[in-house]
């Protein structure tokens, strides 16, 4: 073999066991279950291999997975929107303080490394009957009697914020970092306030970190199924839990297959939409 | 005036990240029996139940290992492909980075139904590889990110400069490359460790009866009630998470000053 020739084999010898681990594990696993939401799930319990509509005819037009796919959006909304209000201006801080920019990011990120079951459970010690806020409101006297405040949809959109939240900073923070603040004071100079600076120049130049920081968190959250189960209460199911409704405990394998694609379908569109207009480039500079 | 409105903010933001893990730590010393307010005194009796228990021993063993091996196939492959990326000119390479990128992209709920129905089509049973194979594939992602991003940082000229000087592209590989890319490779490989010991999600579909990991065994000991135990257990994870990545970090940093990096 001429060197040539060994010299262009050499980055898909390095790429083969990393692309073949994606494909056999990803890939086709998904073509796998595209083809198995069309099987049958029958009363013997055994599954009927064809070509069916009946899981798609339930998935879709069933109000009650409707509901739950809106409700999941809708909460996913809202804490991406509550996430972006409450991390703008902290990334802001971060980016622009004088002191020392890489110890408070730090900080910042030291709660995404705890255990994600921990951080969620970590708010019934703060919210429930006998929980810290509770606590001290009996103890100042401000209230008699223990507030039940847990296991309802605001201490699931609490749970989802406070784990979504460093994704949001981090890619707001990266955004606003690589703009020359010499453009700022150019607006400044020019006769702008310190506002008009803001929301003329800085604000739109970082639009696209918080474009990669919103859809981050709007996926995750759209996708997470222990948080509505440890924080919420009984009718406050995700969609991501009645795919495991569907897997785990009913084991109707065909359903949960047309409900995954479902939610992949969604999630996907808007992964799709954004990468349209924005490119992954960017979403991959706030994850690496 | 407006930045003193931004300075408040962030402390306000600060405190809602820490104080529901604060108040963790706090309550795992607390002597009562309930994992709960009033305090009615400090105590490491929960710590001490805790190195007892036969459950959550065999949990913090399993994770170790499941995270240890996710961490070196993960780094292997992902450490391989950034090669690829980054030192060679790759027909597609932006198609093929987005590829091995896509782990992230789709929901892991739908990542862990494709992977475990498929498996089971294959006859692979709900195993231990079913839930290694499964972490491996989304640690890659994260792996192959924190690898390309510093292997772009190193230039190819000492690369050059050492087969230049009569090294083969074997030695260039173990004695220039490697060490100087390290930090990234340790970092990487530490990512990998971290997100599968963490996982619950994926590791619910995939664990195989009997088997459980630290999250799902906390997550089936918050079925009763939350004791004063998982606090503690709680206390002892946010040690490990947080210490370990400072100390990673620490070390990563002393082999970069040695190595000139």
């Amino acid at each position: 073999m001429s060197v040539e020739a060994r010299e262009a084999r050499q980055p898909w010898i390095l790429l083969s066991p990393a692309l073949s681990a994606v494909a056999l594990l990803l890939f086709v696993p998904l073509l796998f279950i595209v083809v198995y939401s069309f099987w049958l799930r029958t009363a013997t319990g055994a599954d009927q291999v064809g070509f069916y509509l009946d899981n798609w005819q339930e998935a879709l037009t069933d109000a009650f997975y409707r509901d739950i796919l809106l409700n999941t959006l809708k909460i996913a909304a809202i804490t991406t929107l509550v996430c972006a209000l409450m991390g703008y201006p902290a990334a802001y801080f971060i980016a622009r303080s004088k002191g020392n920019k890489a110890i408070l990011l730090l900080l910042l990120m030291l709660p995404f490394w705890i255990s994600y079951i921990i951080r969620t459970m970590s708010w019934i010690n703060i919210l429930g009957v006998s929980g810290a806020f509770n606590s001290v409101m009996l103890s100042v006297g401000i209230i008699d009697e223990p507030i039940q405040m847990l296991y309802n949809e605001t201490t699931v959109i609490l749970g989802l914020v406070h784990f979504l939240l460093p994704f949001m900073v981090l890619n707001v923070f990266v955004s606003l970092d690589g703009i020359d603040t010499n453009l700022e004071d150019a607006a400044n100079s020019l006769g702008a306030t310190r506002w008009q600076a803001f929301t003329n120049v800085t604000l739109p130049l970082s639009l696209p970190g918080l474009a990669a920081g919103g859809l981050l968190c709007f996926v995750l959250g759209a996708g997470t199924y222990i948080t509505p189960l440890v924080l919420g209460g009984p009718t406050d199911a995700m969609f991501a839990n009645l795919v495991f409704e569907a897997i785990i405990t009913q084991l109707n394998w065909p359903l949960g297959s047309a409900l995954s694609l479902m939610l992949l379908v969604v999630l996907g569109a808007l992964v799709l939409i954004y990468n349209r207009y924005l490119g992954m480039a960017q979403l991959m500079k706030g994850l690496g | 005036m407006g930045w003193n409105l931004v300075r408040i903010w962030t402390i306000l933001v600060y405190t809602f990240m820490f104080l529901p893990v604060a108040v963790v730590v706090l309550l795992s010393f607390n002597a009562s029996q309930f994992g709960s307010f009033p305090m009615t005194g400090l105590s490491f009796r929960w710590f001490v139940e805790l190195a007892q228990n036969e459950a959550i021993l065999r949990a913090f063993r399993t994770s170790i290992v499941l995270g240890l091996l996710t961490a070196m196939i993960s780094t292997t492959l992902g450490v391989l492909a950034s090669l690829a990326l980054v030192r060679y000119k790759v027909p597609g390479s932006n198609l093929i980075s987005t590829l091995l990128i896509a782990p992230i992209l789709v929901p892991e709920v739908v990542l862990a139904v494709a992977l475990l129905l498929f498996l089971n089509f294959l006859q692979i049973n709900k195993s231990f590889t079913l839930l290694l194979l499964g972490h491996v594939i989304f640690t890659l992602p994260f792996v192959i990110l924190v690898v390309q991003a510093r292997l772009v940082s190193i230039k190819r000229d000492v690369e050059e400069a050492a087969m230049s000087l009569g090294a083969s592209p074997r030695q260039t590989f173990f004695q220039v490359t490697l060490p100087l890319m390290l930090p990234a490779v340790l970092a990487g490989a530490l990512f990998a460790f971290t997100i599968s010991f963490d996982d619950i999600t994926g590791t619910l579909f995939w664990k195989p009866g009997g088997v459980e990991t630290v999250p799902t065994q906390i997550f089936a000991m918050l079925r009763n009630s939350i004791s004063p135990e998982i606090n503690a257990l709680g206390t002892v994870m946010i040690v490990m998470t947080v210490g370990l990545p400072l100390l990673g970090l620490a070390i990563a940093r002393q082999v970069a000053k040695k190595s000139g990096g």
